[in-house]
């Protein structure tokens, strides 16, 4: 068990600040996940901690102590690829062996270790085969086994969910919580796929530009943002924003509703709302429009849960509302957020 | 299993070289170095001495070799031998290769279709090219040969010649170049059309597609879609053809040893006869140096089509 | 209607007589090769004979005397020997530094593996000369180490190309993987790269055994007893000696050393073309 720490790390590529100073520690025993679009620099940040790609600067520790000049395999960790880079010439068996063989592990104890690793995933049937006789869901239970059989000290995943259909998706994220949970080992898991970020990590780090904009639990990244990065970033619709004098609000398409689908007239704040097109989802309604008023031609978006019964129509203008507790303020220049003011 | 674990080993055990083993920097270098070391040794030495002899005086026998300028370029290249031999490289290389050009172009188009028996035309197809030149020209020396000709037994039968007045194709200049033309074509006709075929199955389906729609004919098909598609790999097939047809010397060596009376004697194997079998290497190496500007400008394009496709 | 059928049959039988008439041309020295082959001498030189047919009784005579009276097995043997030598040093060579500029050099790397590529297109009839200075220095004369010393010149910048090629090609998450289950990087090269490579491989020994057989300028210039001599010198400079030309054995020789290794050849042909196209298709 240990912790994965990076004090002030950067990788340039050139020009490009891939990564551009990035501080980060995790906790024992924590599940965190690098969450930003791509090119943000995540997958580099894994990268580098795993030792694939050297550090332009920075220092990278795990268990206290500093590993840059350790090469991956030196570093107890594991790692599953979003290919899941399986040896193809290798039958399950020998994939999952293969680490414990690199690493000298006695020849007798591997028959043992391999089917320990091959049971957390359901998979003994399958040690026999080869990689491409599997199905997809079957590869990334090989890969995870892999990583777990040596028991390293750190778990790094790159995006090892993203090339499983959607609904394959929502049960493997499932068993890989489960299974973290009871391993208790610390991992760092990189995603551009917010759901399952919010679905997985203890904490969530999100990242852009090279630079992690914000750390947090995925309640307080989702409430509390801390920049309008974040802000757009998270939640989908994004947070709708707008301009007053000396800065920006924003408020979530949920939180914006028609006055009368709000609990208590108290605190709110009124707009007109021009509806130009609805969008039905099943369980909610997204409302597409602009604002008139006080804040003419601005766009947003509202997102209706189908209990709501007010009636909506599109080309209509009609009266919403947000409570006031559910603004949250950016400076307009850096776009940090600020404390709060009368809208 | 056991090299697994010595890996391992390694980084403790020879802590002072491990690591090479690991860096990119070290280890890149490090495993090209042999490879080029034998090149540089058995291509750049060489290389740098058939510069050097060009300019000696140096011969089969003689242990010095001395250095005489200009002298052996001023006593070879005003013979008419070597005029012969270097108009001739030119007629060679170009003809064969504008006529392969030419043909594979349109036996490419045919082999884009797929049929029954692909495999086997694509085999026999293939032949020239695999087989050993030397022994494919001896098959053509036969084929052509002064008294038993197929060719000339098949067009008698045909009544298109008479049976005193049989051609001889390698005793005659004109027929004897056009022969070594002919084995040369079909010596190059192979490589050509697998390059170009290649190059027409790597257009997109949706292209043609797209053309087909737009109503274009077979012709502008062909000349305003196709063939500027695959203009790279023409000039890449044009490339190897020009270098192998402009420093070959085994179809004259088997065919015609330059004869008759010099006129298919290439630099090539002028370069040889003078050099080996005469002797003298200096003047030898003088003639085999008037390769290497072709070559030269060959690497330029070559250059030039490897950094464009690059970019793209 | 009709005459969209007409149209489609006339298609047909055009693109049959094209391919048809190039296979024709492409293969006929090898039919001929065969038919002569088999034909008795005096069958050979009788003008007059039609010599599509056999006029007098096919024979093995000259296959016989081939094998018996000439030294063309010992050729066979010393070509393969020659060969088996060249793919050596080819595959110690070629391997790793393929795998170095596919992976370990980056922007240099790409320079270095063009300019290596460059020098499969030195001709030998530009070096040979030199070359037979040096080989006579070296006492490597009329010895079939002249010719596995100076092979490796062709075969290696041509197989390191292809060879680049196929490395290129492998997913970079697999060498990562095992860098991070524990092997160094030349550890991963050796456990999981080259074992993932071996239809490439199996290419690269193809064609540097087809470049060896295929080779003339130098066997000629460096050897000159007949005992040492390879397959593709012997036979056209033995065989044919003065006037006298054993047509028939001339033929045999030919067709029995060019045929099975074609065959062979087909069977990979198409990476050989990937890598003649370097890289001008995507």
């Amino acid at each position: 068990m240990a912790t994965v720490e990076t004090r002030d790390v950067r990788k340039h590529f050139g020009d490009v600040h891939a990564v551009d100073g990035v501080n980060l520690t995790t906790k024992e025993g924590e599940f965190l996940v690098l969450l930003g679009p791509s090119g943000c620099g995540k997958t580099t940040l894994l990268r580098m901690i795993a030792g694939l790609e050297d550090p332009t600067g920075g220092e990278i520790l795990i268990g206290g102590q500093v590993v840059n000049d350790l090469p991956p395999r030196a570093r107890k960790i594991a790692m599953v690829f979003q290919s899941y880079a399986l040896y193809p010439h290798m039958r399950v068996f020998d994939n999952i062996a293969f680490p414990l063989r690199a690493q000298g592990v006695p020849r007798a104890e591997i028959p043992h270790k391999v089917e320990w690793a091959a049971g957390l995933f359901g998979i003994e049937k399958l040690l026999h085969r080869k990689p491409r006789e599997l199905s997809g869901g079957e590869r990334q239970r090989v890969a995870l086994a892999r990583a777990v059989v040596r028991e390293p000290a750190v778990f790094l995943l790159d995006e090892p969910l993203s090339n499983l259909d959607a609904k394959l998706r929502a049960s493997a994220r499932d068993e890989l919580q489960q299974f973290q949970r009871r391993i208790g080992t610390t991992t760092i898991y990189v995603t551009h796929d917010q759901v399952e970020a919010m679905g997985l990590g203890d904490r969530i780090a999100v990242m852009q530009g090279g630079k992690v904009r914000q750390i947090g639990t995925p309640q307080e990244v989702y409430d509390e943002p801390a920049d309008t990065f974040v802000a757009g970033f998270l939640g989908s619709p994004p947070m709708n924003l707008l301009e007053i004098p000396d800065c920006l609000v924003g408020f979530r398409p949920e939180h914006f509703l028609p006055k009368e689908a709000h609990e208590s007239p108290d605190g709110l704040l009124a707009l007109k709302f021009h509806i130009s097109r609805i969008e039905y989802l099943g369980a909610d309604r997204l409302l597409y429009g602009a604002l008139e008023g006080k804040f003419p031609d601005t766009k947003v978006i509202s997102k209706l849960a189908s209990t709501v019964s007010t009636p909506v129509q599109p080309g209509k203008t009609q009266d919403f509302a947000v409570r006031e507790k559910d603004f949250r303020f950016f400076d307009r220049e850096t776009g940090l957020r600020t404390r709060p003011r009368p809208v | 299993m056991a090299t697994l674990e010595r890996d391992l080993r390694a980084p403790a055990a020879g802590r002072r070289f491990g690591f090479v083993l690991d860096r990119p920097e070290w280890l890149g270098p490090l495993m090209i170095a042999p490879a080029v070391l034998y090149i540089v040794a058995i291509v750049g030495l060489p290389f740098l001495l058939a510069l050097y002899y060009s300019v000696s005086d140096i011969s089969m026998g003689r242990r010095t070799l001395g250095f005489v300028g200009l002298k052996n370029f001023i006593s070879v290249v005003p013979t008419s031998k070597f005029q012969t031999s270097l108009q001739n490289t030119f007629v060679f290389a170009i003809v064969s290769q504008v006529l392969v050009i030419i043909l594979a172009n349109i036996l490419a188009l045919a082999l884009l279709k797929e049929f029954r028996g692909k495999w086997v035309v694509r085999l026999l197809l293939l032949l020239p090219w695999v087989a050993p030149i030397s022994l494919g020209t001896i098959g053509w020396l036969w084929i052509l040969d002064s008294i038993y000709s197929v060719i000339n037994w098949t067009l008698e039968a045909f009544g298109l010649i008479t049976a005193d007045g049989w051609p001889m194709y390698l005793g005659k200049p004109y027929l004897a170049m056009g022969s070594v033309i002919t084995v040369h074509v079909w010596r190059l006709l192979p490589l050509a059309t697998v390059i170009i075929l290649a190059g027409l199955t790597s257009i997109p389906k949706d292209i043609h597609d797209a053309a087909q729609v737009d109503g274009a004919s077979f012709w502008r098909h062909h000349f305003q879609i196709t063939v500027p598609l695959i203009r790279p790999i023409l000039l890449v097939a044009l490339l190897f053809g020009l270098v192998f047809a402009f420093t070959d010397m085994v179809v004259i060596f088997v065919l015609t040893r330059g004869g008759p009376y010099d006129t298919t004697q290439v630099l090539a194997s002028l370069a040889f006869f003078t050099g080996i079998q005469g002797g003298d290497l200096a003047e030898g190496a003088a003639i085999a140096i008037f390769l290497f500007p072709l070559l030269l400008a060959v690497a330029f394009v070559f250059l030039r089509i490897a950094r464009r496709s690059e970019v793209t | 209607m009709a005459a969209g059928t007409g149209r489609r049959w006339g298609l047909r039988v055009g693109h049959f007589g094209v391919v048809g008439l190039f296979t024709l041309f492409t293969a006929f020295p090898f039919y001929w090769m065969l038919v002569t082959t088999f034909k008795r001498t005096s069958d050979l030189l009788k003008r007059g004979n039609n010599p599509f047919v056999y006029n007098e009784a096919p024979t093995l005579e000259n296959l016989r005397v081939l094998f018996q009276e000439t030294l063309y097995v010992r050729w066979l043997v010393n070509t393969t020997l020659v060969g088996v030598a060249v793919v050596v040093i080819t595959l110690i060579l070629a391997i790793p530094a393929g795998y170095a500029l596919a992976r370990l050099t980056g922007r240099w790397g790409e320079q270095l593996g063009i300019g290596i590529f460059l020098t499969y297109l030195v001709p030998p009839t530009l070096l040979f000369i030199p070359m037979s200075r040096v080989i006579g220095d070296l006492g490597l004369q009329d010895s079939l180490w002249s010719l596995v010393l100076v092979y490796p010149s062709f075969t290696i910048p041509f197989c390191t190309w292809l060879l680049m090629g196929f490395f290129k090609a492998i997913p970079r998450d697999l060498e990562e993987a095992a860098m991070i289950d524990g092997l160094s990087r030349f550890g991963a090269f050796v456990k999981v790269v080259i074992p993932i490579s071996v239809a490439g491989i199996l290419t690269v020994v193809i064609f540097s055994f087809t470049l060896v057989m295929q080779e003339f300028v130098y066997a000629l210039t460096f050897i000159s007893s007949v005992r040492q001599m390879t397959v593709s010198v012997g036979v056209p400079t033995f065989l044919v000696h003065g006037d006298v030309y054993f047509w028939g054995s001339l033929m045999a020789g030919s067709f029995i050393a060019s045929v099975p290794i074609a065959i062979l050849y087909n069977f990979f042909v198409d990476r050989f073309i990937a890598g003649f196209t370097v890289g001008a298709i995507k």
